[in-house]
């Protein structure tokens, strides 16, 4: 980019923390006019939360934010609209009751007299839109049951519809097909070569490459480095989004796991749920911790959720200590020996109006009752032992679980299923959003597990946690299982070559 | 532009067919109901066609069919607004005793007021959702029984009879015109222009966005809060209208006008082909819903059902109307999937619609 031109968009210093987590620290951003900006960085560094601020959609802690040079404050959505600035999102934001040309112009419809909706230009410029495009779309249909492809297109549609001045896409190609990436990138290049700025995020190198002319790094909610594209390789770009040391926090022993060669505890076998995963096999044995790492959106979560009975499967099957598992059913593989501690522990984890003991007795309530009824005396003599045994620190276990620290409440949500003793133990996303301490000590836990014998899978998007804990690192891309690299083997950039399907490691 | 070629206009043509059918459906299929009702009624009696029967069907229906409307643009919004029969008790027992403090009272002033009050009973609804961000399940619940409460303290041991009231104002609840009574003209012209407002106004396009998904309604700069806000003072304002027509249809007031009325009117809401998640459905729909509900109140005596048995009846009605739109909208899902021509990388994301966030 020519010196001389100043910037279309800067932004510096940005800071954004939700709750005690700081999601950026730091950010910084240059797009000037003519040019296709790459964004990249692990999950978790902060380019979502950057695309939101950039939307309005949140307001940064501190930090500035300047247009053509002038600083300006972006109060919400309608805002950055004004501004000029269009964003596509990782999951289109439609309304599926509204036919496809209200969706494009929702907010900003085109009116004839007395302010009225002025349909026949709405479809008008609807159909000049997606002939733009290249692409027939019924202006008239509605949103319900569009593809995630069509979907996209839509978003494009609308970002196209009031001549953004900068165009923000977040990961807009994980649903789309070779053709329709084509297409979306000639029209990011159209728009690009009008003298609109395009800031694009993707996990794929090779398209990131393909359209960005300047590619800039984000680890960890901060800025790492800013680059022509023409000077990086994939190699360089891997090692600065990974970049950083393996702490001294995973207390897992070398050897460990490694000396059980016992039967499998768990065993998957051809996996398939239409358009989310595809015959996934694996099998983990007793005393083995197995990670299961991957980007976000590669079916990781999900996988974990069929294999539990949360959500069915259209294919495969599931055995424990050899017996086949019914499909869609929790309460069978919890029989089973199974415990899943889910992603989403306020939502999924805990019954955040129960006190913490109820929340740790929930599953075992009908081992402890008797006759059916059961002692509050006996629920918190549970209660307290696990408690105890987790370290977890509450006021009052009769307090609300609510008011604990997220580290407390997932120790709350370990000790919940800890005390079912189970066989196999499925973790997803552990120690996502605690602090320090207590994620030493969740480590410390799930290896406690697996040396009693646990068959312990973990869903992980921290790569020194995936690279710490397990035994073996079974890596997805895009709902099938690209890799499985045994402990020597797996280092950061094994797993993100992976990952990414960029290839084998040079 | 190579690709314009790529898939034919029948895709097009295909997808809008499935939409009108669809739209279409809803509305008609409510529309055929209420014919075939009366139909069957007129078969086992022919006096109920009669045009005094007819007039009193409209009569009756009048006053459902406007908290109807307001009803049916609030539950668009995913919201819900179950202080209405309170609001319309408390407008009625106003408009009364407006009468016997000020006799000459002009009946259009009258009216305005009654839209007034009901509009400040919406404005407090419609504050308290956004101010304590409560559900409005909750808080219009509340509102209920407050609003009760004042009409209570205000009418205990008074009753207001047609005598106090102008004859002029009375004869507007029971006169017709050419066959039509008045009531009912004041409810189509309520129902025209709140259906021409939902359909042509942006900010009634945004109502349907806020309901359908509110989180891309706030990405989309849509001001939801104060979109919802205006929704509740709509909803009161007719719920006040109606309460003036309820002053002047039966003439005799005490503090028990329009209760009990709120979920009647939830009932024709959804009846009439309103999602109670909100995002579709129209006014139109609601009003024939009302209509059908009054209806058969009207013709199950008729027809010889046991009066027990009509409660049944109106809630076997709510439940058909239920399913018949949960199977037109996976009916609808499957042909516009198919009329989309791509493939379908999700196929369970829009099976179910997303729970209701609070």
């Amino acid at each position: 980019m020519a010196a001389p031109t100043p910037p279309l968009l800067s932004l510096s210093g940005v800071h954004k923390s939700f709750g005690a987590v700081a999601a950026l620290r730091e950010a910084r951003l240059e797009l000037y006019p003519g040019e296709a900006h790459g964004l990249v960085g692990e999950n978790g560094a902060g380019k979502s939360t950057l695309v939101r601020i950039l939307s309005g959609a949140h307001a940064p802690d501190a930090g500035h934010l300047a247009l053509d040079g002038r600083p300006v404050a972006l109060h919400g959505p309608a805002d950055a609209r004004a501004a000029g600035i269009a964003v596509i999102y990782q999951e289109p934001t439609l309304f599926p009751d509204l036919s496809v040309a209200e969706n494009i112009f929702m907010g900003r419809q085109p009116l004839r007299s007395f302010r009225r909706v002025d349909r026949a230009a709405m479809r008008a410029r609807a159909t000049e839109l997606f002939a733009r495009l290249g692409v027939h779309l019924d202006p008239d249909r509605p949103a319900r049951g569009l593809s995630i492809a069509d979907q996209q297109l839509v978003e494009i549609a609308k970002a196209l519809s009031f001549d953004a001045r900068v165009l923000v896409m977040d990961e807009p190609t994980a649903a789309l097909s070779g053709v329709e990436v084509e297409r979306l990138f000639g029209v990011a290049r159209s728009l690009r070569d009008a003298g609109a700025a395009v800031l694009f995020i993707s996990h794929r190198f090779d398209e990131v490459f393909a359209l960005c002319q300047r590619i800039t790094v984000m680890r960890d909610g901060q800025w790492v480095s800013t680059d022509p594209a023409a000077d990086l390789t994939v190699d360089q770009l891997v090692r600065r989004m990974v970049g950083r040391e393996i702490s001294t926090l995973f207390p897992r022993p070398e050897t460990a796991g490694e000396t059980s060669d016992g039967d499998p505890v768990l065993e998957v076998s051809g996996l398939t749920r239409h358009g989310v995963f595809e015959d996934v096999s694996f099998a983990v044995r007793g005393g083995e911790i197995v990670a299961l790492a991957g980007l976000v959106g590669a079916g990781r979560s999900e996988v974990a959720r069929a294999v539990f009975g949360v959500d069915s499967y259209d294919g495969g099957e599931v055995r424990v200590a050899g017996r086949r598992l019914p499909r869609g059913r929790p309460e069978a593989a919890i029989a089973a020996g199974l415990a899943l501690v889910p992603e989403d522990r306020r939502q999924q984890g805990l019954v955040m109006d129960l006190s913490v003991e109820r929340n740790v007795t929930l599953v075992r309530r009908w081992a402890l009752a008797r006759l059916g009824l059961l002692g509050a005396r006996s629920e918190r003599r549970f209660a307290r032992t696990w408690t105890e045994r987790l370290q977890v620190r509450a006021g009052a276990l009769s307090d609300d679980v609510s008011t604990l620290s997220g580290g407390n409440q997932q120790k709350a949500v370990l000790a919940k299923w800890l005390s079912t003793d189970p066989q196999v133990l499925i973790v997803d996303e552990p120690t996502r959003g605690i602090d320090v301490a207590t994620k030493a000590e969740v480590h410390r836990l799930l290896s406690e597990q697996a040396a009693g014998g646990v068959a312990v899978l973990m869903v992980s998007s921290e790569l020194p946690e995936v690279l710490g804990m397990a035994d073996r690192v079974l890596v997805m891309h895009e709902g099938r299982l690209v890799a499985d690299i045994p402990r020597h083997r797996a280092d950061e950039e094994s797993v993100m070559f992976a990952a990414t399907a960029s290839g084998e490691k040079p | 532009m190579t690709a314009v070629a790529e898939r034919p206009g029948e895709t097009r043509v295909r997808g809008r067919v499935v939409v009108q059918r669809f739209f279409l459906a809803r509305e008609l299929g409510i529309g055929l109901a209420l014919v075939l009702l009366i139909t069957v009624t007129a078969i086992v009696n022919s006096r109920f066609l009669s045009a005094q029967s007819i007039k009193d069907l409209l009569l009756g229906s009048t006053i459902l069919a406007i908290l109807a409307t307001g009803q049916a643009i609030v539950v668009i919004t995913r919201n819900v607004d179950l202080s209405v029969g309170s609001v319309l008790g408390l407008s009625a027992f106003a408009t009364g005793s407006l009468f016997v403090a000020a006799p000459g009272t002009p009946i259009p002033v009258a009216l305005a007021l009654g839209l007034a009050l009901g509009a400040v009973a919406g404005a407090v609804n419609g504050l308290l959702i956004a101010a304590a961000r409560v559900p409005a399940l909750v808080v219009t619940l509340g509102t209920l029984y407050v609003f009760r409460g004042i009409d209570y303290t205000w009418a205990t041991g008074k009753q207001i009879n047609a005598a106090d009231m102008p004859p002029g104002f009375l004869r507007m609840g029971t006169n017709a015109v050419l066959g039509v009574p008045v009531l009912a003209m004041f409810a189509v012209v309520v129902l025209v222009v709140a259906g021409y407002y939902m359909r042509s106004f942006a900010s009634g396009r945004e109502l349907y966005a806020i309901g359908s998904e509110p989180a891309a309604a706030r990405l989309s700069g849509i001001p939801v809060g104060r979109r919802v806000f205006g929704a509740f003072v709509l909803s009161g304002a007719l719920a006040g209208l109606a309460g003036v027509l309820h002053a002047a249809r039966f003439g005799t007031l005490d503090a028990n006008a329009g209760i009990n009325s709120e979920l009647n009117v939830v009932a024709a809401v959804v009846v009439g082909g309103v999602a109670i998640f909100g995002g579709s459905g129209s006014v139109y729909g609601a009003a024939l819903g009302a209509m059908l509900l009054t209806t058969i109140d009207a013709a199950l005596p008729v027809l010889g059902v046991n009066p027990f048995w009509q409660r049944a009846a109106v809630g076997a009605l709510i439940l058909a109307a239920i399913g018949l739109d949960r199977v037109l909208m996976a009916r609808i899902g499957a042909q516009l999937r198919v009329a989309g021509g791509r493939k379908v990388v999700k196929p369970a994301a829009d099976k179910g619609r997303r729970p209701r966030r609070a």
